[in-house]
């Protein structure tokens, strides 16, 4: 037997449950209580494509040093679901603990011998208190979650806390759940002995005034911030709970307080080629209007992408992402649809993308896309994932500046027109790339324009003509260089030393690699690192790679896309351009990049700084 | 070419109406489909219908897909503001730009390879969501762009230019609309303009999802012997049900007409559909004997037109979203970003 893992405010438990059996709220009860503590939680949820009856998990990460990537193997296992049993059991950490539900006795077969086991009979427990069955279903999940608040010293107060919030006005349901969480706290501090489990919660003060937040509705948020009035969309993994947020905040936000009236207008769509044809032309009358989808949702889409380019008609696309290609993984994580948002649809095409970090920035990056799309006359893809979409993240407070305006882009008013200004759509007045548009019915005589997505003048006439033709295409090409300094720009973290070596990330990339940069500087590996926020990139990046002699590029996706992206923007040797590559459909772990890193480092015949000087 | 202006000699004779406007304001850009072609008589009988409404010609959006009749939108009411989209999903775009500003007249132009074929969902879905509209196609039976081929609307048995059978089944778009809830379908000929017109009107003062199939020959593919849409065919096999006139709600009603050959239909917001009867005794507002009488008439190889079904009082699609009475696209921020306080609350219950 190897010696106990113990370990105070630095652990894993992961819970392996029935779907649909109430478990998900139990165990986000449980993350939410040591998270009052003071102490940084990282919660995932690992689920199939089903209803109810398969296997799910929840893995949460206890961390003080607030690392809220996935940390990969597992302290304690919270063992809910027979039918995983065995996997489950193996998957512990050698001197980890098993914490299972001993109702029925079990042969010692079924063990490890390098583990520690609390069983508690929940079943028992629960059907000697209960008689109605769903009753019994809901409240064991409470049991348990009381048994492990003693065995890890979580501070019963603060559960008690969450259920008054939870069932406010409801002191019926606030009795139960407290005598639920009692029944296993009671059992606990009865049979087992109290040294047994040496991972504790001790109370902190790491958490500060974060908040605790689903990235799908905080990009839902960012649209209503963004003064989004019109959102098409249908129903796809693991993007839906998006739509709906945005539908519960605009109940909350955007009715007329006399009237009654929607300030909004969402329409479930019969399929994702709707959903998009209706956020453009939303966005051709003057309304801002995006779509919330995920890959096999941007493949239907993608037709009416290129008209929006071609005709330059705003449009936001929030792409959360799963396991590619096809039907994929459809509730596992990627980043595997850069490639196919960044240059989709027929002909010469490219997008505007950018890649938030965690919730805070899908509240950010939506609200920005708006302006950013209305701006620019194009579409623009918000690239998040089904691990910052679906799972509560610990992040920034959202922020607001009260001065904040939508800023339309260049629209010509009636006055303007009146005022005899020249008006052409596709007429580049100032040299950025951008012109012009009008809203349909804005002057009588002067303004109106037929747009298409065939080749047109400045003036939206129809021409096949080869200058004009290719005199459009330019002036797309500058509006492309306008983006570049318009969007969100990368973020550099430098490494104390000096460094041959950099690193570029992205997106949901982000916790696992700041605690892997950590991991590595510990290790005497310095590594200068950048994290890119936005496609087209800005010149910072290429300044970046020039910079160093070996430039790491971190992804969650089988060909290295952005390392694609960067070789066919720049000129550059590519064998100076390494890929780091995750893509199993689980987020990437810091584990995994430091060690990917430092072996490859080793390869290129690195001794670390310290042990050269040792 | 269809960018050819056309002259904009206007003869100071030329009437105008209440809107200050003449007939020919609502025009556009000379036509670059074929002389003959129905499609040029349906976008006359459009500019009409406009020029009689008294419309503000910048007040129409026009929307169309691809084909040769989603090129008519630039040939008429060229004052306005049009969007000529992708194939087939040109429904989705206008009921997009429907929910953002509500206080415009959309008119949709497809034919019958945009609309029956590859956009027969996007056709059935803006017909079921009650978008406020006027949805014509213009139904050939024919792909006349790539040079002659059967289309989801040609007859079961016709023949086209080159001597080939169709072997399938043809789609019927009035059937079709009636039963995935459009509030106002009627069907006409593109020879036809005294039909034509006031069913354009009627449908685009209808407060719901109107949709008129406009049966128009192509005189290069489907204009022979054997077609089921050539101009001799439908003249001849044409079971006009009833002839239309339209009175807006501002008019005052003063015509006189024989309750024993006439039906009067009130719509919703006042306006009057007079319909002059032709055919048996025919009830426009009852859905179930409208689908029953053009399956008789598809049974009977006839084409069944006039005002085929309308509900009086139809509900649109921002009804029933209860969306404000001001169009979405003129708010701004102070209507539509809850601001910094309302955010200090929302981080704090999410802490």
């Amino acid at each position: 037997m190897p010696q106990a893992i113990a370990a105070v405010n630095d652990f894993v438990v992961k819970f392996a449950n029935v779907n649909g059996s109430g478990s998900a709220s139990a165990n986000e009860l449980f993350a939410r209580s040591i998270l009052r503590m003071g102490v940084p939680v990282s919660p995932r949820n690992i689920f199939p494509s089903n209803i109810q009856g398969l296997p799910t998990w929840y893995e949460v990460r206890v961390t003080e040093k607030g690392y809220l990537g996935r940390r990969g193997g597992v302290d304690m296992m919270v063992a809910m679901n027979p039918q995983t049993w065995a996997e489950d059991v193996k998957e512990i950490t050698p001197g980890g603990y098993l914490f299972y539900d001993s109702t029925k006795p079990m042969p010692s077969s079924m063990f490890r011998e390098d583990i520690n086991v609390i069983g508690v009979p929940l079943t028992a427990i629960t059907n000697a208190t209960y008689s109605d069955a769903r009753q019994r279903q809901l409240f064991k999940n409470i049991i348990y979650v009381g048994a492990l608040s003693v065995l890890l010293d979580i501070d019963e107060k603060q559960i008690q806390r969450l259920f008054s919030e939870q069932f406010k006005g409801k002191e019926k349901l606030i009795d139960s759940n407290v005598k639920a969480m009692n029944l296993g706290r009671d059992w606990v501090k009865q049979h087992v002995d109290p040294d047994l489990v040496k991972l504790k919660v001790r109370h902190a003060d790491n958490v500060g005034d974060r908040i605790f937040v689903e990235g799908n509705s905080a990009a839902a948020l960012g649209a209503v911030y963004g003064g989004a009035t019109v959102c098409a969309w249908y129903p796809i993994t693991p993007s839906s709970s998006l739509a709906e947020a945005f539908q519960s905040h605009c109940k909350k936000f955007r009715h007329d307080k006399e009237t009654g009236k929607a300030k909004y207008a969402i329409v479930q769509a019969e399929d994702e080629l709707a959903s998009i044809g209706m956020v453009i032309g939303a966005a051709w009358n003057g309304a801002r209007s995006f779509t919330a989808t995920s890959g096999p949702g941007i493949s239907l889409m993608t037709e009416f992408i290129g008209l929006a380019y071609f005709a330059e008609v705003p449009a936001v696309l929030v792409n959360v992402q799963r396991g590619g290609p096809s039907t994929g993984m459809p509730t596992r994580t990627q980043q595997s649809d850069l490639l196919g948002c960044a240059y989709a649809s027929n002909g010469d095409t490219k997008h505007v993308l950018l890649f938030p970090e965690d919730p805070r920035e899908c509240f950010e990056f939506t609200a920005d896309a708006l302006d950013l799309a209305d701006r620019l006359q194009t579409p623009v893809f918000v690239m998040t994932d089904l691990d910052i979409g679906m799972n509560h993240r610990l992040c920034k407070p959202f922020a607001w500046d009260e001065s904040r305006v939508l800023d339309r882009g260049k629209v010509m008013t009636a006055e303007d027109l009146e005022a005899g200004k020249t008006f052409g759509r596709y007429l580049d007045v100032d040299g950025d790339g951008i012109p012009f548009r009008t809203y349909p019915g804005t002057h009588p005589t002067k303004g109106s324009y037929f747009t298409r997505g065939t080749t047109k003048d400045e003036f939206a006439r129809y021409s096949e003509e080869g200058p004009v033709y290719v005199r459009n295409m330019e002036r797309l090409q500058k509006k492309w260089e306008t983006a570049k300094k318009i969007a969100p720009q990368p973020l550099r973290y430098s490494s104390p030393k000096p460094t041959r070596f950099g690193v570029i990330y992205f997106g949901s990339t982000s916790p696992a690699m700041d605690e892997a940069l950590d991991h590595l500087e510990a290790e005497g590996h310095h590594v200068n690192a950048l994290r890119v926020r936005s496609f087209p990139f800005a010149q910072s990046v290429e300044d970046f790679i020039h910079e160093h002699d070996r430039v790491f590029v971190v992804e969650q996706n089988r060909d290295a896309q952005l390392r694609t992206m960067l070789l066919s923007e720049y000129t550059l040797d590519a064998r100076k351009i390494v890929p780091v590559l995750h893509y199993d459909g689980t987020p990437i772990t810091a584990r995994f990049i430091a060690t990917d890193i430092a072996t490859k480092l080793g390869q290129f015949k690195v001794v670390p700084f310290d042990k050269a000087a040792s | 070419m269809t960018y050819i202006a056309k002259p904009r000699l206007h003869h100071p004779s030329l009437v105008k109406n209440k809107a200050g406007f003449t007939r020919r304001d609502y025009e556009g850009a000379v036509s670059t489909l074929c002389a003959g072609c129905g499609h040029d008589s349906i976008s006359a009988a459009i500019i009409q219908a406009c020029y009689e409404l008294d419309i503000l010609p910048h007040q129409v959006a026009k929307l169309s897909g691809i084909g040769c009749s989603s090129k008519a939108p630039t040939y008429f009411v060229g004052a306005s503001h049009g969007f000529n989209t992708v194939h087939g999903r040109m429904p989705s775009v206008m009921t997009g730009a429907n929910l953002a500003n509500r206080d415009l007249i959309y008119m949709g132009v497809s034919g019958d390879g945009d609309s029956a074929s590859i956009g027969l969902g996007q056709f059935a879905h803006v017909m079921r969501r009650g978008v406020n509209m006027t949805y014509i196609v213009m139904n050939n039976g024919v792909y006349g762009l790539t040079k002659g081929q059967f289309s989801a609307t040609a007859d079961k048995g016709s023949i086209s230019k080159k001597g080939v059978s169709n072997p399938d089944s043809s789609i019927d778009m009035v059937s079709l609309a009636i039963l995935m809830g459009a509030t106002f379908v009627g069907r006409s000929f593109s020879g036809d303009k005294h039909q034509l017109v006031p069913l354009i009107k009627a449908a685009m003062d209808h407060k719901g999802a109107a949709f008129l199939d406009v049966i128009s020959p192509c005189v290069a593919f489907n204009n022979h012997a054997g077609s089921t849409k050539s101009y001799d065919y439908v003249r001849e096999h044409n079971e006009a049900l009833n002839r239309i006139d339209f009175i807006e709600t501002r008019e005052e009603i003063t015509t006189s007409y024989d309750p024993g050959t006439t039906k009067i239909v009130q719509q919703h917001d006042g306006s009057i559909l007079r319909l002059r009867k032709l055919g048996e005794d025919y009830d426009p507002s009852d859905k179930v004997a409208a689908v029953k009488r053009v399956q008789e008439g598809l049974h009977a190889g006839e084409v069944v037109t006039g005002l085929l079904y309308v509900d009086p009082t139809p509900s649109d699609l921002h009804a029933n979203l209860n969306t404000v009475d001001v169009p979405l696209n003129t708010l701004n921020a102070p209507d539509l970003c809850p601001g910094t306080s309302a955010l200090d609350k929302i981080n704090a219950s999410l802490r």
